[in-house]
């Protein structure tokens, strides 16, 4: 059985069945258990949803250090922005201490943040920083595209015994999905196709896997069958899928939100450059944010971003039918 | 409630810890020097007494944290010397198999947690483990060491903020030895002393001689008394000396060499061997006897360091992630 939720509230009903379920999850962050999250509170106590102040070193690290100690929590972070400024904590302690220790430690925790807010936000607040975490050793990264993928990706997160930088894309906050009843996980490291087709692999995350959508659907019309790959996970990667589709298709366009040089899409692109080149067909072509700090004007924010019709323009090319433009 | 008073076998145990590190990172200087020990190596030589102080009043199931200067807290916290010089070779033997080294020491078995080669990064950690104790109910603690050059960080600050709202039983241990790495406090600082740092917050604390192992002892034992009845968190400034340089290596232009009297006076382990005597805690004959040992231990963990065999390449991996 299913029910239909908002993506913000399908990870909030994976948050709370986790709490129900395992007494060792802590939920704490900036502004908890004052308005919107007091319910949290009333189910579970003011021991472990915690209100913090504007502290991330301090909030992430205490999460390291009751990891270490056998808690599980999850830190509200609100903007993944706000986790640069503790990035010794997230890059260099929180990853690294089981293998500094020997495997003597382990370090449950969720680091919970949103992030791509292109809707006036402006350079701080709307970046796609998630590849600078998925080159990381030691770190998990989380990316889901739909309500039931948040749900159930948050339920693995928690359950995972490795810290993990779990990214919602802010642009998706009310979108409504069906999301599974009860108990939900979606494993890490499995990519979902999203769409089946045989002439280009579009591989796109988070709000991207829509504009891929979007922009399949216009293929269609012109008779090109689009195969629209999302990871889901950037690490683990699940390169296998996507050099699978490859190999079918010989086409390849990546489709991130990132600035080109920051984004998953260059790490798989030189995935399926070293394994998968004699399947290519034609060059991979990459759909990103330009290398630049996202302007707040509306039409030039919309500038820097992707969006179908550079998707569109970039399978064409791959295609051979028309030069792209972007 | 503080710690029983200071008798003669607890005088002979603080005697014994401080020589055991001593003789130890002597070694381990040596073998840096020697080219045995592979990477960077900081030398607690000189701060005995505070790991000594502080940690003999632990229990396995107290969380220490410390940073790169390390050795010492580690040893008095009960690691093996065995395996802490196995780990600071790169030995599979080590307590870490050799993926830490010096600034990255773990020993869980008895509760030393983690040193960070990042100043002060993990001051926030051990707030953790403060607020798991909390939670769990018990009356375990979490205790930091840490240099003055942590305290001009942010991450200090945030944590002290944290412990004192929560009144989480977390003990602060500073080593003030007056220089930060390389530069003196007073180069980074106006405020002399880290106690004065943290007033605003009405965190309870103190200075003391930190040559002197029995004022650690005497002052830890009533914090540590205080923060395991539910009262804390506390903060120990320890006024000390570090006798050698920043890293095994270290030039040191920048500070002035102790005088032969000066040394005499500040050594922490020379200091409670007359205090020792004189109290009648124990006899010179028995002290030179805590020294013999302790150099037949270090001359015993150097002869398993040397045999222990380099760790294999596939632990590289499996170390990545933590199973599932």
């Amino acid at each position: 059985m299913a029910h239909e939720l908002p993506y913000i509230a399908a990870i909030d009903e994976a948050i709370r069945l986790e709490m129900e379920r395992d007494d060792t999850v802590l939920y704490f962050g900036q502004n908890m258990a004052t308005t919107e999250n007091e319910p949290y509170v009333d189910a579970f106590g003011k021991d472990r949803v915690r209100v913090t102040p504007i502290s991330e070193t301090a909030e992430i690290g205490m999460a390291i250090g009751a990891a270490l100690s056998g808690f599980r929590p999850v830190v509200e972070l609100y903007m993944a922005e706000f986790m640069l400024v503790a990035m010794d904590q997230v890059l260099n302690e929180a990853p690294r201490f089981r293998s500094m220790s020997g495997g003597q430690v382990k370090v449950p925790l969720v680091l919970k943040a949103g992030y791509g807010f292109a809707a006036g936000w402006a350079g701080q607040h709307t970046g796609t920083i998630s590849a600078l975490f998925m080159g990381v050793p030691g770190l998990k990264v989380v990316v889901p595209s739909t309500a039931a993928d948040a749900k159930g990706l948050m339920a693995t997160a928690i359950r995972d015994d490795n810290p993990v930088v779990y990214l919602h894309h802010y642009l998706l906050t009310l979108e409504h999905g069906e999301v599974p009843d009860g108990e939900y996980l979606v494993p890490f490291g499995e990519a979902a196709i999203r769409r089946e087709g045989g002439d280009v692999t579009i591989v796109a995350t988070g709000w991207t896997v829509d504009r891929a959508l979007g922009a399949a659907e216009r293929l269609a019309e012109e008779g090109i069958q689009a195969e629209v790959i999302d990871p889901r996970t950037l690490a683990p990667l699940d390169t296998h899928t996507i050099l699978e589709s490859v190999a079918k298709t010989g086409r390849l366009v990546l489709v991130d939100q990132a600035t080109r040089h920051a984004s998953a899409s260059t790490v798989i692109a030189g995935e399926v450059a070293e394994h998968g080149f004699s399947s290519l067909k034609a060059p991979i072509v990459q759909v990103t944010s330009l290398d630049a700090t996202v302007p707040y004007s509306e039409p030039l924010e919309a500038f820097v971003l992707p969006n179908e019709d550079k998707i569109v323009a970039a399978a064409q090319q791959v295609l051979g039918a028309a030069p792209v433009s972007a | 409630m503080a710690s029983k008073p200071l008798d003669g076998e607890q005088a002979l145990r603080l005697l014994a810890t401080m020589w055991r590190i001593r003789l130890f990172e002597e070694e381990a200087g040596a073998l840096k020097r020697a080219d045995e020990v592979y990477g960077l190596v900081h030398l607690s030589v000189g701060q005995e007494a505070v790991a000594a102080g502080v940690c003999s009043q632990l229990r396995d199931d107290d969380a220490v944290y410390s940073g790169h200067r390390a050795h010492g807290h580690a040893i008095a916290k009960g690691a093996a010397l065995a395996r802490v010089l196995a780990e600071l070779m790169g030995r599979d033997g080590g307590l870490c198999r050799g993926l830490g080294g010096s600034m990255h020491l773990v020993d869980v078995e008895h509760g030393f947690m983690g040193a960070t080669g990042v100043v002060g990064g993990n001051i926030p950690v051990a707030l953790g483990s403060a607020l798991a104790a909390r939670l769990r109910g018990d009356d375990s603690v979490a205790v930091v060491f840490f240099g003055d050059g942590a305290v001009q960080a942010g991450h200090f600050n945030e944590t002290v903020n944290l412990a004192t709202l929560w009144r989480l039983p977390l003990l602060f241990v500073c080593e003030n030895n007056g220089f930060a790495e390389f530069t003196p406090r007073s180069a980074h600082t106006n405020v002399e002393r880290v106690s004065d740092v943290v007033a605003p917050y009405e965190l309870e604390r103190t200075t003391v001689d930190g040559n002197d192992v029995g004022a650690v002892r005497d002052a830890f034992g009533r914090f540590l008394a205080a923060a395991r009845a539910g009262e804390g968190p506390f903060l120990l400034e320890c006024l000390t000396h570090r006798l050698r340089g920043h890293y095994e290596g270290d030039p040191g232009a920048y500070r002035e060499a102790l005088s032969a009297a000066d040394r005499q006076e500040q050594d922490p382990i020379l200091r409670f061997q007359r205090h020792g005597v004189a109290a009648g805690f124990f006899t010179a004959d028995e002290a030179a006897a805590i020294e013999v040992e302790a150099a037949q231990e270090v001359a015993e963990a150097v002869r398993f360091a040397r045999e222990s065999p380099f760790p294999p390449a596939s632990l590289v991996l499996e170390m990545v992630y933590a199973d599932a």
